[in-house]
C-alpha cells in the first residue's frame, strides 16, 4: 500500500485540523472514486460528511487517516508536536467493530499503545481512562464476542480514544446498530466530544444522525464524490432529545434531504 | 442439546464395535477358522498382551518417527508459509514444487530415499513429506485471511512488519495452523508406516509397520491384527492429542471451539 501522502506542515495557526485540495483518488480499475474534492475542517469542528453509498466518502475519510494515497490532489492533517507516550494524532473507527476476536477488550484497546510501544504503566491508565469514557470499564476482561454489537463498537470508540487523538475519524460506526442503541452512542459521542475537546469527521449516508451530531454537514454527490453543498447546524449545545423533537431540527433535516436527493437521483439516471 | 442425546451419541458407535467384534469372534468359532487364515478378536487381545515386549518396542520407534517427521513438518511448513508470506517471488518460485511434492505418491518415493539416505533419515523424511504440505497451505490461507480493516488500523499506528506478523497475522492464522497440524499429525505416522514397508525386512528397522511385513512373511496373522490394532489406536490419540491443544488454545475466541447454543 502506498505511503501516507501526509503534509508536515503545521498551519495550526489557521486553526486547522484538516485540509484537502483539489484531491481526487482514482482506482487502479480507473474508476474516479473521489473529487475534485475540497475540504478545510477547523480544530474541534464536529463535520459529517453525508451521501450515498459509494459516493467516496469513506475513501475521504482513508485518505485523511493516511491510509490511501490521493491520485492528484494534497491531503495535509495538523501533526502534534510529541509523539511520546504512545500518542497518535489520528484515531479510526470503522463501520465494523473490527476488533482482534482473539484478544480481550483490554488487550483490544492496548493494541495502538502496544504498537506505540508505550510503557506499560502508562499504557493500563490510559486504557483504564479510554474504558471509563465510553463506559466499559467492567468488561474489561471480556472477549469481542461475548458483547453486543454496540459494546462492540464502544471498544472500537475506546480503541481510537486510548491514543489521546487531535482527530476523530469516524466510517458510519454506527450504521449496522438498532435505532436505540444508535441514539444512545450518538449522545455519547456527543458528550465525548464536548468533554475531550477533539476534531470529529463523520461519515454517514444518515440526515437524521448528521444533523443531530454535527456543527456543519457536507452533503456530497454521486460517483465520483465532489462537495454538493453545505449546511451549517447552528442549534444550541448540548443537544439531546430535546432537539431530536425539535421544529428546528426538522427543519434543518428537510433541508439536507431535499439537498441530497440529487445525488440520488443521479445515480438513477445513471 | 439434552445429555442423554450425548450419552446416546456416545454408546451408539462403541455398540456397533461391539457387535462388530462379536460377529467376527462367532463366525470364526463357528467355522473353526484356523489363526493363521483369520485369528478371532480374543486370540488379537491375548497375542497383544502375550507379545507386548516386542510390540511396545516397535510402537515407541514408530511413534518416535512421527514425531520427529511431524515436528518438522509442523516446523518446515509455517517457516515456508511465512516466508511466502513475506515474500510473493519466493511463493510463485517455489510453492508449484511444494505441490508436485505433495501429489506425488509418498510410497513411490520412500524406495528412492532408502538408496540416498540412512534407513533411519529416509523415514523421517517420509514422514515429514507427506506432514508438510497440510501445514504450509492451511497456513498461507491463515495469513492472506487477516481482516482488511484490521490491517488498515495496524498500518495506521505505523506497525512494523514484524509486530503485524506477531500481533495480527499469526493470531489470526492460528485456527488454521492447528487445523493444518491436525491432518499433519495422522499424516506423518501414514508417511512414517509406509517409510517402513517400503524399506521392509531388508532394513534394520523395528518400528510396527516393519513388524506387520515380518510377520506377513511367517504367517504370524494374529501378530499383525495386534500390530495394525496398535496403529489404529496411535493415530486416534495423535489425532484426539491435536484436536485437544486446538481446542484448548482456541475456546475463548474461535467458532470452532464455541458451543453451539452461542
Amino acid at each position: 500500500m502506498a505511503e501516507p501522502a501526509l503534509s508536515k506542515t503545521d498551519f495550526g495557526a489557521a486553526g486547522l485540523a484538516v485540509r484537502l485540495r483539489a484531491v481526487t483518488k482514482i482506482y487502479d480499475n480507473g474508476v474516479t472514486a473521489l473529487g475534485p474534492l475540497d475540504l478545510e475542517v477547523a480544530k474541534g469542528e464536529f463535520v459529517s460528511l453525508l451521501g450515498p453509498s459509494g459516493c467516496g466518502k469513506s475513501t475521504a475519510l482513508r485518505l485523511i487517516a493516511g491510509l490511501a494515497a490521493p491520485s492528484a490532489g494534497t491531503v495535509e492533517v495538523s501533526h502534534r508536536a510529541s509523539k511520546a507516550d504512545g500518542r497518535h494524532p489520528i484515531g479510526f473507527v470503522f463501520q465494523e467493530p473490527t476488533l482482534m476476536p482473539w484478544a480481550s477488550v483490554r488487550e483490544n484497546v492496548r493494541l495502538p499503545l502496544k504498537l506505540a510501544h508505550a510503557t506499560t504503566a502508562e499504557a493500563d491508565r490510559r486504557i483504564d481512562d479510554a474504558l471509563a469514557q465510553v463506559g466499559l470499564a467492567e468488561f474489561a476482561g471480556a472477549y469481542p464476542r461475548e458483547l453486543s454489537g454496540g459494546m462492540k463498537m464502544r471498544v472500537s470508540l475506546a480503541r481510537a480514544l486510548v491514543t489521546d487523538p487531535d482527530i476523530l475519524l469516524l466510517d458510519e460506526p454506527f450504521a449496522a446498530l438498532d435505532e436505540i442503541t444508535r441514539f444512545r452512542l450518538n449522545n455519547d459521542l456527543l458528550d465525548l466530544w464536548r468533554t475531550l475537546n477533539k476534531t470529529v469527521i463523520f461519515v454517514t449516508h444518515s440526515v437524521f444522525e448528521s444533523v443531530y451530531l454535527s456543527q456543519r454537514v457536507i452533503v456530497m454527490t454521486a460517483r465520483p464524490g465532489r462537495l454538493a453543498r453545505e449546511f451549517r447546524i447552528t442549534a444550541p449545545e448540548p443537544r439531546g432529545e430535546e432537539f431530536r423533537t425539535s421544529a428546528e431540527y426538522a427543519a434543518h433535516c428537510r433541508e439536507v434531504s431535499a439537498a441530497l436527493a440529487p445525488s440520488y437521483f443521479g445515480q438513477r439516471g445513471a | 442439546m439434552s445429555s442423554f442425546q450425548n450419552i446416546g451419541r456416545m454408546l451408539l458407535p462403541i455398540a456397533v464395535l461391539a457387535a462388530g467384534l462379536a460377529l467376527w469372534e462367532l463366525v470364526v468359532r463357528i467355522n473353526d477358522i484356523p489363526p493363521y487364515v483369520l485369528p478371532s478378536p480374543y486370540v488379537v487381545l491375548q497375542t497383544l498382551v502375550a507379545d507386548w515386549p516386542v510390540l511396545s518396542e516397535s510402537l515407541g520407534v514408530t511413534l518416535l518417527t512421527t514425531l520427529e517427521g511431524f515436528i518438522a513438518a509442523a516446523i518446515g511448513g509455517i517457516a515456508l508459509a511465512l516466508l511466502f508470506n513475506q515474500s510473493k517471488w519466493l511463493e510463485h518460485s517455489l510453492f508449484p514444487y511444494a505441490v508436485i511434492l505433495q501429489v506425488t505418491p509418498v510410497i513411490a518415493i520412500a524406495p528412492l530415499l532408502l538408496i540416498y539416505l540412512p534407513q533411519q533419515t529416509a523415514v523421517i523424511v517420509c514422514a515429514w513429506i507427506v506432514g508438510f504440505f497440510p501445514v504450509l497451505s492451511n497456513t498461507t490461507l491463515g495469513l492472506n485471511s487477516v481482516d482488511r480493516n484490521l490491517a488498515g488500523l495496524f498500518q495506521l499506528y505505523g506497525a512494523s512488519r514484524l509486530q503485524t506478523l506477531r500481533y495480527l497475522k499469526l493470531p489470526a492464522a492460528l485456527p488454521y495452523i492447528l487445523g493444518g497440524l491436525r491432518i499433519a499429525g495422522g499424516l506423518s505416522l501414514i508417511g512414517a508406516v509406509v517409510a517402513e514397508i517400503a524399506a521392509g525386512t531388508a532394513g534394520a528397522g523395528s518400528g510396527l509397520a516393519f513388524r506387520i511385513a515380518e510377520s506377513g512373511y511367517r504367517l504370524n496373522i494374529p501378530r499383525m491384527f495386534a500390530a495394525l490394532l496398535l496403529l489404529s489406536v496411535a493415530g486416534i490419540v495423535i489425532y484426539a492429542l491435536l484436536a485437544l491443544v486446538s481446542h484448548l488454545v482456541l475456546r475463548r475466541w474461535h467458532e470452532s471451539a464455541l458451543g453451539k447454543e452461542n
